[in-house]
């Protein structure tokens, strides 16, 4: 998982654009936080080299930036696999037996949380509540919430984003 | 500054709106509503709605219209398909799929058979009634009375032969005597058409059953006008019993607009409050009405709103912000989410009126980024508003200008409190401060900033529109209004439910959530989230508001219950939590970081068996010190379930020490699994699967486990066809 960190990217002319346009407004510092995320929604993770960047065009000191990329849970340091599997281990989703259903995860992946498979498919993560309690256990894979699930769904689930 | 004319204005708005909704036949078509939410997506939604539109252009109707609304809280049924036809009571679908949707659309939409009595949500109904009394409950006028009335209405019924033809049901009190300013008790609502009868006395029922439900003539004598912004949510749910126990006062538009279209909030006297509002009152008459309604913070704290206005108000600065506290932290609670989800615009309308009242330039929306489907929502919604002239310069040309931006929150849990949620909104790293001072003194960037959650400005509008002498009449002494409760856990009926203040756990878990999931035993409830506590049975009697659970030992919090039954092992929910909170300590002080630690490796080894008696009392000091020296809620309430749980199930926690023994079976080292030789038939099943193979026997051979190998997964358990696995 080290080498993809040394990669150099450059910020794109879009997020350049969007910086240049927080910059007009009052208070653009306060916007730092959103630019990471977008950095995040382009690359998975915030390498280095951009959030360099990012405190440069931002007027930011680069260890502000670090800071915040640290603190807050969202913020990778590294990159992800294509798809984010949010376990949820919240009260609702931990009391129906998430546990297992995380367990089932780990061991058809292979992997433990926070780690990546090795072909950069999955990315596994263990998720504070999505707000969809009523339906626990759930999970959350990228932007889509699967609702009750169970051990056995783990496979089909992981084999419907393997063939797509 | 002219505010003449303003309501005015509001009113050609809406009238734009109605004829924009009339051209899309809103009124006269038959809806056919399909819920979109991430709970009703997840639950297969989308899927339905495809079906139903395909359906509907193959069939080359244009007298249907397919419409999207929010969830409507009712979780464990998702998802929900409406069918209004106009004029007949509205029938609503649990649980639908694309199969049972092409069942809907044929008989019922298509067809003459009527709707498809077996797959009607809640299936408390095997046929369609030819009109439905619900009575009202057990407000603070009527103890009684009404469900006396409608024991001899049903006897009545009974013995007229219509018993099978009418149904009887009762509800929660809707606030209508309180409406009359005299008790107009026994009450009743009336579908299909959609009326209150009031003052109804045994004399008159021969009447009704005569003229309403024979001749089809209303008793107009009997009828009480109950004009309330939220009668419409009754009008399309108060069949189905879920929702008539609930008093939808901010929940009214979740499952009713399509909450992508400024028309339909509008339709719904959505911006009349804020119209009204910016013509009629000044700053200080919105405080009055605010203080006068007894509204008190819903984000957990519970802080009188009306002291909070103020105190911006008054203060000085020439910039002041308001701020909605969206980022519902709390695991387990899911009400904000709903409501951004489902009606974002009367979070707008709520913010409009505070800005308003505090003449702040702008707003903010932190919401938590782990929230997609309502961002797009909330994204929307203030790009409607401000299209349509309700976000922007000179808003409804009352001379006030006012725009929300929104932030999003990165995933963690004390951004929540006001002082770190203020630095997160800053681009900083999240860290309370100490206060004072409080933010609506200094806040975002100096300024004075009024923070409140998302729940407390969905009352607003409400306050303003049906006023707070209303308001006030809801709830108990000192909690004012209703709450939205989400139930979760070992319950039957899981979701949102929004229910007067006073109203007692009991009924909340057994009428509201339906009760325990497959018959356990109820242990406990667990209220306000990490912050909060375990209530057990005894406890069931207990009111909601905010000084009768504090006073049982939780707290109401944001409204996170969790339901937990006999299988739950009481020491593992509070190292659960304080798990939680250990993780989210942002680690600025001591006490939280350090103590929350400590407590949790006591935790740790009560649940491995290496506990000892002094750890109990080690637990119980070291969290009341917590408590006192935290700088902020988060380390302040971090022990509560700690300690609640002690107070309340400490001899779970001896049991686990002296016995080393988990009654629950949860925790997993004190677990044993023994094969019961009578029961075991030798077929090698649990043998395959142990991942440490530690299970030895032939084929057909009773099969025997190494307790010294054993590492407890259960997986031998579950894969025993034979039940000859004992889990001791
Ligand atoms: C650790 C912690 C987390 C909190 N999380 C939330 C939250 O998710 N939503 C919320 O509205 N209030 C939350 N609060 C309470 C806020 O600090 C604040 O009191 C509230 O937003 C004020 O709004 P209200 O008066 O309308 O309740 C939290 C407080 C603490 C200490
Ligand atoms: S109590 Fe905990 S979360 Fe709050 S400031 Fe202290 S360390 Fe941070
Ligand atoms: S699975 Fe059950 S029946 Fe089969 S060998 Fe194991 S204990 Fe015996
Ligand atoms: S609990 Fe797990 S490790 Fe123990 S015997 Fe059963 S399968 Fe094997
Ligand atoms: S606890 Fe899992 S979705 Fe809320």
């Amino acid at each position: 998982m080290d080498v993809s960190n040394k990669e150099k990217f450059t910020l794109s002319s879009e997020l350049i654009e969007y910086i240049d346009s927080c910059k007009q407004q009052a208070h653009f510092k306060s916007f730092l936080i959103n630019v990471l995320q977008r950095i995040q929604d382009i690359h998975g993770y915030l390498p280095q080299c951009l959030m360099e960047e990012t405190a440069l065009r931002l007027g930011v000191p680069t260890a502000k930036v670090y800071g915040v990329a640290t603190f807050y849970h969202m913020f990778r340091l590294e990159p992800q696999g294509k798809h984010t599997i949010n376990i949820c281990l919240g009260t609702a989703c931990y009391v129906k037996g998430a546990q297992r259903v995380l367990d089932a995860f780990k061991s058809h992946l292979n992997i433990d949380i926070d780690e990546t498979t090795e072909d950069l498919m999955f990315t596994l993560k263990a998720a504070r509540c999505v707000g969809t309690c009523g339906l626990a256990p759930v999970v959350m894979i990228d932007n889509d919430v699967y609702a009750k699930v169970t051990p056995e769904d783990v496979l089909t689930i992981i084999t419907k984003y393997r063939q797509s | 500054m002219n505010t003449k004319g303003i309501l005015q204005r509001y009113f050609e708005f809406k009238e734009q709106s109605l004829s924009r909704l009339r051209q899309q036949g809103y009124f006269d078509r038959c809806k056919i509503q399909v819920g979109s939410a991430t709970c009703e997506n997840a639950s297969g939604a989308e899927a339905v709605y495809r079906e139903f539109d395909k359906m509907i252009k193959a069939s080359g109707r244009t007298d249907i219209l397919l419409h999207k609304t929010g969830c409507t809280g009712h979780c464990s049924s998702e998802p929900i398909v409406g069918v209004f036809k106009p004029g007949e009571i509205p029938v609503k679908y649990g649980e639908v799929t694309a199969q049972k949707a092409f069942e809907i659309f044929t008989s019922h939409v298509q067809g003459h058979s009527g709707p498809v009595v077996d797959m009607i949500l809640d299936k408390k109904t095997d046929r369609l009634y030819r009109n439905e009394f619900i009575f009202c409950g057990r407000g603070s006028q009527c103890e009684g009375a009404n469900d006396k009335l409608a024991a001899v209405f049903q006897e009545k019924l009974n013995q007229r032969g219509l018993g099978d033809q009418v149904k009887i049901g009762s509800g929660v009190c809707l606030g209508l005597c309180a409406e009359q300013g005299t008790p107009v008790s026994p009450a009743c609502f009336v579908f299909p058409e959609r009326i209150f009868y009031g003052n109804i006395q045994e004399s008159d029922l021969d009447e009704i059953i005569d003229s309403h439900i024979e001749k089809r003539q209303l008793v107009s004598r009997l009828e009480v006008s109950f004009d309330k912004i939220h009668n419409h949510f009754f009008d399309h749910y108060g069949d189905v019993e879920y929702f008539n126990h609930q008093l939808r006062l901010t929940l009214k538009n979740c499952g009713v607009i399509d909450p992508e279209s400024i028309d339909e909030y509008i339709y719904y006297r959505g911006f009349e409050a804020a119209a009204k509002v910016f013509e009629n009152d000044t700053a200080e008459t919105i405080i009055d009405k605010i203080l006068k309604s007894g509204l008190r913070g819903r984000g957990g704290g519970g802080y009188p709103t009306g002291f909070k206005w103020r105190n911006t108000y008054l203060a000085k600065g020439d910039e002041k912000f308001i701020v909605c506290n969206a980022d519902e932290g709390d695991p387990g609670a899911f009400m904000d989410r709903s409501m951004l989800e489902g009606d974002p615009f009367s979070i707008i309308e709520g913010m409009l009126i505070g800005g308003f009242t505090i003449n702040a330039k702008k707003g903010y929306i932190y919401i938590r980024a782990e929230y997609p489907l309502a961002i797009k929502r909330l994204e929307n919604a203030i790009t409607l508003a401000r299209e349509f002239g309700f976000l922007g310069d000179n808003i409804l040309g009352s001379g006030y200008s006012f725009d929300i931006e929104l932030r999003l929150g990165a995933g963690a849990f004390v951004c929540g409190e006001e002082t770190a949620l203020i630095h997160s909104i800053e681009g900083l790293r999240g860290m309370p401060r100490p206060r004072p001072p409080y933010p609506s003194v200094s806040g975002l960037w100096g300024c004075p900033t009024m923070i409140n959650n998302v729940e407390t400005l969905a009352n607003v509008p409400v306050i303003m529109l049906d006023g707070p002498q209303w308001f006030a009449s809801i709830g108990t002494q000192n909690s004012k209004g209703t709450k939205v409760f989400a139930l979760a856990g070992k319950i039957n009926q899981t979701g949102l439910v929004e229910v007067p203040m006073g109203t007692t756990l009991r009924d909340i878990i057994f009428k509201n959530g339906g009760g325990i999931k497959n018959n356990k035993k109820f242990k406990a409830v667990q209220t306000g989230g990490p912050s909060g506590g375990c209530l057990p049975e005894q406890f069931l009697d207990t009111i909601v508001d905010y000084d009768s659970l504090t006073q049982a030992g939780s707290i109401m919090g944001s409204g996170g219950m969790i339901v937990l039954d006999e299988d739950d092992c009481m020491v593992d929910i509070a190292k659960f939590f304080l798990d939680f909170t250990q993780n989210e300590s942002c680690g600025k002080c001591t006490p939280c970081r350090e103590g929350t630690m400590r407590m949790l490796e006591i935790l740790q080894r009560i649940t491995e068996g290496k506990g000892t008696m002094d750890d109990l009392t080690k637990l119980e000091r070291l969290g009341n010190l917590i408590k006192r020296a935290s700088l902020c809620g988060l380390g302040q309430t971090a022990p509560n379930p700690v300690l609640s749980t002690l107070r309340h199930f400490r001899d779970e926690y001896v049991e686990h020490i002296t016995n080393k023994r988990c009654p629950a079976h949860r925790c997993q080292n004190l677990l044993r699994y023994n094969i019961n030789p009578d029961k075991c038939v030798g077929c090698t099943a649990c043998a395959r699967v142990c991942p440490v193979r530690c299970i030895s026997g032939s084929p057909k051979k009773v099969h025997e486990i190494d307790q010294q190998k054993c590492i407890k997964c259960g997986m031998c358990y579950e894969t025993c066809k034979f039940d000859a696995i004992d889990k001791l």
